[in-house]
């Protein structure tokens, strides 16, 4: 066992885990933080994408030890004080998930496409969201859901 | 799925690493960005005992542009991909690894893990070819530099001994009268190339005066193509040097791409990246 100490979405955990422990199910089962989902055995779905110190990550493939004295930001982090963040609220709006199982990860993947890049085209998002594989939508209303989230962040923080 | 037990090393310096290498021998594998060795290890097609993560080691990360390229092992794709300095002085370095799998992979995966793993189907494995690149490694006798050329062994294999970290890949800054280009066809789901070819030619008086194109993807490893090289160097231009690129080439086939098809296109690669590289060297 190792003793770590990682920050999630701004609060300090202090736990003991195997090194073998994935992040992805140190934030679910240590933590309880169920919102990152595993969908895949290949690191290639992205629906287990968190943030670690402002860079998505597919957290399948990090070590929980890895994450030590970092900080994680996970789609339980993303709303502020039960306003939804404009990614989530756009997702809602323009109807950007059927099952939903995707979801977090796509919306955490946008956001750090929409950090790099606040006015991406529809093909930037495309490309951006690479990472990510959705099973339902077909990924037409989630560019638009990201799109409406792009406008209104450019909106609430005029350059 | 969750790899199997092994006990975990994070040291802070390449001396460090060094030591635990020799330490543990067979038994252990060092930890890059684990974007290829922790999807191995959670499907157990791999089970080290020991890992040596170096991402703590400081040492090893960054990118020195000074009459070369040094780029230390453990700079991220992300870190390439974004350099300014690299645009202008290796623009073609950045171009391909712009094209590597996902933002995800590319904010943790490293050019030292790539080049060391030897995935027959990566990217920079055919940019160091086609840039007669070097790879810097240190081991318990001390520093060495292997050609690029020297380095890819065979599927899955180089040059490196188990106790030997590689430090830093040293490419060349292009100049006038030279070009490069990488172009790909990548998977669809993961990116990785199916074929991807790298061109390198230096023009002197309107004649080619140095020509390298290396291939991923198609067979076991990356390799040179020294027939397409030796038609541009006769005079050949893109179409008539690559019409056989393909030719002669060990090439594996799988269900995504079969081995005709994957040699058909190393020479449709192959002709778009030598137009490519020959353009940016006139231009
Ligand atoms: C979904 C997905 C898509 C991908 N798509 C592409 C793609 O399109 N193109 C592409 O080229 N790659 C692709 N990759 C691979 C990715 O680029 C890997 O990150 C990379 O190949 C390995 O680098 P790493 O730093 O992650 O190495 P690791 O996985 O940490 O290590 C790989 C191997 O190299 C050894 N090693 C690592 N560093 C050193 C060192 N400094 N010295 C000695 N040995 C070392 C390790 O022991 C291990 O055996 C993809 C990966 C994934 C998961
Ligand atoms: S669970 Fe599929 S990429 Fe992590
Ligand atoms: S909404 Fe079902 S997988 Fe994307």
């Amino acid at each position: 066992m190792t003793t770590i100490t990682v920050t999630v979405n701004g609060k300090s955990y202090t736990r003991d885990v195997e090194p073998r422990t994935l992040l992805v199910h140190f934030l679910r089962e240590h933590l309880n933080l169920t919102g990152t989902h595993i969908g895949c055995d290949t690191s290639q779905c992205g629906a287990c994408v968190v943030h670690i110190d402002g860079k998505s990550a597919k957290s399948c493939t990090v070590l929980a030890v890895q994450a030590d004295g970092a900080s994680v930001t996970t789609i339980e982090g993303l709303a502020e004080n039960g306003t939804l963040h404009p990614l989530q609220e756009g997702f809602w709006e323009k109807h950007g998930l059927q099952c939903g199982f995707c979801t977090p990860g796509m919306i955490m993947s946008a956001a750090d496409l929409l950090a790099q890049n606040p006015n991406p085209s529809e093909e930037e998002i495309r490309h951006g969201l690479e990472g990510n594989l959705c099973r339902c939508t077909g990924y037409e209303n989630i560019v638009r859901a990201v799109r409406y989230a792009a406008e209104k962040m450019r909106a609430e923080q005029p350059a | 799925m969750i790899p199997s037990s092994f006990e975990y090393h994070a040291p802070t310096s390449v001396a460090e690493a060094l030591s635990l290498l020799q330490q543990y021998g067979d038994e252990a594998k060092i930890l890059a960005g684990g974007h290829s060795l922790l999807p191995a290890m959670k499907l157990r097609l791999a089970a080290p005992g020991v890992l040596i993560d170096i991402n703590k080691i400081a040492e090893l990360r960054g990118v020195v542009i000074n009459g070369n390229v040094n780029i230390g092992s453990m700079t991220t794709w992300a870190t390439l991909e974004h350099h300014d300095g690299l645009r202008s002085a290796c623009g073609v370095l950045p171009e391909a690894v712009a094209m590597i799998g996902d933002i995800q992979v590319r904010n943790r995966g490293t050019i030292g893990g790539s080049l060391a793993h030897a995935d027959p189907a990566a990217d920079t494995p055919a940019v160091v070819l086609a840039l007669d690149g070097q790879i810097r490694a240190q081991g318990p006798g001390g520093e060495r530099t292997i050609a690029a050329g020297d380095f890819f062994t065979d599927m899955l294999s180089t040059a490196l001994e188990p106790t030997e970290l590689i430090t830093a890949v040293i490419l060349p800054t292009l100049g006038k009268g030279e070009g490069a280009a990488y172009v790909k066809f990548p998977h669809p789901a993961s990116g990785y190339a199916i074929v991807g070819v790298a061109a390198y030619v230096k023009m002197d008086g309107g004649s080619v005066s140095t020509c390298r194109v290396a291939v991923t993807g198609a067979g076991p490893k990356a390799v040179r193509l020294t027939d397409v090289e030796q038609a541009v160097l006769g005079g050949a231009d893109a179409a008539a040097a690559t019409a056989n690129a393909g030719a002669g080439l060990d090439i594996l086939g799988d269900i995504h791409a079969g081995e005709e098809y994957r040699r058909a296109m190393v020479a449709v690669y192959a002709k778009r990246a030598l137009q490519k590289a020959m353009e940016r060297a006139s231009g």
